[in-house]
């Protein structure tokens, strides 16, 4: 009799691939939030003492990071840059899907001239640079984290309402809609019990990647001197202040804070990416930076 | 009664599928519309059930003409139908349970203390078993699933009940269980009947008049012009 054992055919490298990202992903988002959530409130250190004395000096025991043209504790002060990019992240990426989803929803869920007029709305605002449109938000402000959280999150709703939008159509064509409307569903009853449930996990999908965007926005916003006012500890005005002594040689002031802001969203969009690939197999992830 | 007068509908007001077609349903009649695959006999029965809204023409139930379709129809009106669609994954929400599936109706008009004793009576008459009540729509088979479409028609005690293709994607035992479900209701609530299909053998032994498409269609889809734009 002939042997009739199956082997399976070795799982090719890719697999092992998309593991290994997830995994260091999830590391470094602990890390990252075990240092946001416990430095502050555990380490006596003041993130604004100036030491002019001990001004541009290298990465050394005292300071792992060196210090910047003032003297501060760069280590210190890249972990509240990085608590105050989360959160700005964070808060942006939720506004932005609320947003997003409410106006993407409304749109698939009512059709016809609704639908259109609001796209051309949404195609309107696409074509305005949306970093210059946030410029202009938040130039109106003074300078703070809300200002930036606003400007961020009314300039990146509009995918979200693409996807969401999408999402309801493609849903709303469905035989069950049907069923519900000929059991005796209301408009409203249709949206929140059969409709928005399907869209949820495609928008907290487009939330997440969005945390990422976010942080850059932040930080280009800083970087622009239009974020934070100029003394706080944020990565984008760290990096901009160190401009200067990037040309006299001293490479620390802006590696150390380039670093925090590409490695924890980096992070974050392995993680989404994950996500992704579970909800929806047959598309590769991309990121949306 | 249930007069389909003179309906043209479609998906483009340019090329109708369904053109002029009249069809009349007495309480406690059943009638079987047969016709080809894609002739527009689907639209027909969405028409009827008041969930499309055709380009011309009406749709009179017991005297009355409908005022709206869809969410325009008042609710009475819409749920003196019982719909049954051919393919059961799409006809239900993926997250609801068999049980909530089932009950979806009765929780819609406000009459959720009913279920329970809906579901105690109409889960055995249709063959389900209690333990798939808890299952998701992607944990039954499709014979499963379309026996739970079926108590979700049944459970307002529609008047009228419209099944399109109904038994289309199941095997020849699952088709008989489900026909005697539908004529077991009809008989004890004397319920009128469209049931579409393409299957002449059953339409003619179970309804009482067989219809076929082309009789009723004037030339409705056989000069396709899709072709040509």
């Amino acid at each position: 009799m002939a042997d009739l054992t199956w082997h399976p055919a070795r799982s090719h490298g890719g697999r092992d691939h998309r593991s290994l990202r997830v995994g260091a992903s999830a590391v470094i988002m602990a890390a990252v939030l075990l240092a946001v959530l416990l430095v502050p409130p555990l380490v006596p250190m003041d993130a604004q003492a100036v030491d002019l004395a001990a001004k541009l000096q290298a990465p050394s025991l005292a300071h792992p990071f060196g210090t910047d043209e003032v003297g501060r504790d760069l280590l210190l002060r890249c972990v509240y840059g990085l608590r105050v990019s989360l959160l700005v992240g964070v808060v942006a990426a939720l506004t932005a899907t609320v947003i997003g989803t409410a106006v993407g929803a409304l749109a698939g869920a009512l059709g016809g001239w609704a639908d259109r007029a609001v796209m051309r709305v949404v195609d309107l605002f696409s074509s305005v640079p949306h970093l210059l449109l946030g410029i202009f938000i938040v130039a109106m402000f003074r300078p703070g984290v809300w200002p930036v959280i606003i400007s961020v999150g009314l300039t990146h709703w509009l995918s979200t309402a693409r996807i969401v939008r999408a999402e309801v159509l493609s849903l709303r064509g469905r035989p069950f809609v049907d069923a519900a409307v000929s059991g005796g569903a209301s408009r409203w009853r249709v949206a929140v019990r059969h409709l928005l449930p399907g869209v949820l996990p495609r928008a907290g999908l487009a939330a997440v990647l969005m945390v990422p965007h976010a942080i850059w926005h932040e930080s280009a916003l800083s970087f622009l001197g239009l974020g934070l006012p100029a003394h706080e500890a944020s990565l984008g005005i760290m990096v901009n202040s160190a401009r200067s002594s990037l040309l006299a040689g001293d490479w620390w002031p802006t590696l150390f804070p380039g670093l925090f802001i590409i490695v924890p969203t980096l992070a974050v969009a392995g993680l989404a990416g994950a996500w992704r690939e579970r909800l929806d197999p047959r598309r590769r992830s991309e990121l949306m930076l | 009664m249930l007069d389909l007068m003179d309906i043209t509908a479609g998906y483009d007001r340019a090329r109708p599928v369904v053109r002029g077609v009249s069809l009349s349903v007495a309480p406690g009649e059943a009638v079987g519309l047969l016709g080809p695959s894609g002739c527009g006999k689907s639209t027909l029965a969405k028409v009827a059930a008041l969930l499309h809204r055709p380009d011309r023409g009406s749709v009179v139930v017991d005297g009355r003409a409908a005022p709206g379709w869809r969410h325009r129809a008042p609710r009475e009106l819409r749920t003196a139908f019982g719909v049954v669609f051919q393919q059961p994954r799409l006809a239900a929400d993926p997250r609801l349970r068999l049980a909530d599936l089932i009950a979806e109706p009765l929780r819609a008009a406000g009459r959720r203390g009913e279920a329970a004793e809906r579901l105690a009576e109409l889960v055995p008459r249709v063959g389900l078993g209690p333990e798939l009540l808890g299952r998701r729509p992607h944990e039954v088979s499709d014979g499963q699933l379309q026996r739970a479409c079926l108590a979700r028609a049944l459970v307002l005690r529609p008047r009228w009940l419209i099944c399109d293709e109904m038994t289309a994607m199941l095997d020849a035992s699952t088709t008989a269980a489900l026909v005697a479900v539908v004529e077991e209701y009809r008989a004890e609530s004397g319920a009128g009947l469209l049931a579409v299909g393409h299957d002449r053998v059953l339409l003619e032994r179970w309804c009482d008049r067989t219809v076929r498409w082309e009789a009723l269609a004037q030339h409705a889809s056989s000069r396709p012009r899709a072709a040509v734009r």
